[in-house]
């Protein structure tokens, strides 16, 4: 485990901040580009799907530090809560290029979450996510008890699920990104039930 | 052809053309991925020349016709006309090219027909995306005969006063501009009369979502969005969307097609 012992000693050294700084970045940098022309001619769609994008990818972060600590040793877990707060972040961008930019009209956007099924699952999604940003401060955790706090924020399960989904069914034909996502998800999800976690240790 | 070298047509729209770059960087193509870039990255390498189509099923003169051959005995001309894809963007393309109808002619349409039906070439090791099952290719689509030989149909050779860039379709390409854009079917390479409704691609896909008229229909939603209105591209990040038209605007000349249709159930 000499690989883990140098990450470790790496990750020690790299301050919170730092990930937060820099997470902070690509939606602003997202919009910078589509402001100038670098997001091709219909940025408006561009920025939404890249920003949807950076938001699954960084919910896969956070699922991954608990496999990761036990398989490998790799501790990460001094970054989780600032990866959580920013898929919060990013998921809220992804939501405000949708709402403000890219369907406008208040009342089609109410429409739309009650009609369209992928909007449905995808604020569902957005909607878990609100109480954990909310308490993902060391206040509400003490306020909370650690107990009811993780199994508030276990929540995290259901919105990653509700995500990936949200990505499949608006895909048109059968495309093979989605799915991958969809993948992942999953099985970062399966490591955690209980006969995987049996499975491995014996 | 320079552009304004060929005829202007009365069914030209005067709405102003988005630029080439829009044209040519923003389309979908899934025979060359799933991306809207991938197109334009990945068309390239398509070979176009030779080309031929394959005309048959009920007609008198079937066989297999050189695009040059068909090029020499059609008049192109420039058609400036909408274009509203189905997923709710739309587009103004100055396209070129001679009318279905006039093809039709010269290998004759047997009474018998109802349909016209087409299909895109299947290449894989020259169109990356058919290497993935994300449609069932060849890519199919069809137009009931009276609209297959409407004026506004057309087979479109070049866009801009050039040849058809390989990623909108090149060398030929059904332009039907009150449907929405599927059904334009890309780089065809069969053409077939038939007297029973074809086959098309995305209704096969997902019938629930496409149906085989497709026509441009504000008052019939996607089941996953609204179509009521659209996002002309090029307008920035702040564009405003507008109202999509019945038929795309086209519903002078084509609103008879369907008259006594309940165009709910056949959309």
């Amino acid at each position: 485990m000499a690989l883990a012992a140098t990450v470790n000693g790496a990750v020690r050294r790299i301050p919170v901040w730092a990930v937060y700084a820099l997470g902070v970045l690509p939606p602003v940098w997202y919009f910078y580009l589509g402001l100038t022309g670098g997001l091709g001619v219909e940025p408006i769609k561009a920025l939404e799907q890249k920003i949807g994008l950076l938001a699954l990818q960084m919910l896969i972060a956070v699922l991954a530090v608990t496999p990761l600590m036990r398989l490998t040793r790799i501790n990460l877990m001094k970054f989780r809560r600032a990866l959580g707060v920013l898929t919060f972040y990013y998921v809220t961008c992804h939501l405000l290029a949708w709402l403000v930019l890219d369907i406008q009209d208040p009342a089609r956007i109410w429409a739309d979450i009650l009609k369209r099924p992928y909007i449905t699952v995808g604020m569902a999604g957005f909607a878990l996510l609100l109480p954990l940003a909310i308490t993902s401060n060391n206040l509400s955790l003490r306020k909370l008890g650690p107990l009811r706090w993780r199994r508030l924020h276990k929540l995290t399960y259901v919105a990653a699920l509700l995500g990936a989904v949200h990505y499949v069914m608006l895909a048109k034909g059968l495309q093979l990104e989605p799915l991958i996502y969809l993948a992942i998800i999953t099985g970062l999800l399966a490591l955690r039930l209980p006969m995987m976690r049996r499975a491995r240790t014996a | 052809l320079p552009r304004g070298a060929a005829a202007a047509s009365r069914y030209s729209t005067d709405a102003e053309p988005n630029s080439y770059e829009d044209i040519t960087s923003y389309n979908n193509f899934y025979e060359f991925g799933t991306g809207k870039g991938d197109p334009e990255d990945h068309a390239g390498q398509l070979t176009t020349e030779p080309w031929s189509v394959k005309i048959d099923g009920l007609v008198d003169r079937p066989g297999t016709y050189g695009f040059d051959d068909i090029m020499a005995k059609m008049t192109v001309e420039e058609r400036i006309y909408r274009l509203r894809c189905v997923e709710a963007w739309s587009m103004v393309v100055p396209w070129m090219g001679f009318e279905l109808a006039d093809l039709l002619d010269i290998v004759g349409v047997k009474p018998s027909a109802r349909f016209i039906s087409f299909e895109t070439l299947v290449r894989p090791e020259e169109m990356p995306g058919q290497k993935y099952p994300v449609l069932d290719w060849p890519y199919r689509e069809g137009l009931r005969l009276d609209e297959a030989r409407h004026p506004l149909t057309i087979l479109a050779t070049g866009l801009y006063g050039k040849p058809m860039p390989n990623q909108n379709g090149a060398p030929l390409r059904l332009v039907v501009p009150w449907k929405y854009g599927f059904k334009s079917i890309k780089s065809i390479v069969r053409i077939t009369a038939t007297d029973s409704q074809p086959q098309s691609t995305w209704n096969m896909q997902a019938p629930r979502e496409y149906g085989f008229y497709s026509n441009v229909n504000p008052e019939v939603d996607h089941p996953r969005w609204s179509q009521a209105t659209e996002r002309r591209v090029g307008g920035g990040l702040f564009s405003r969307r507008q109202d999509t038209l019945m038929f795309n605007g086209y519903g002078d000349e084509v609103a008879s097609l369907y008259a006594g249709m309940d165009l709910q159930k056949n959309f």
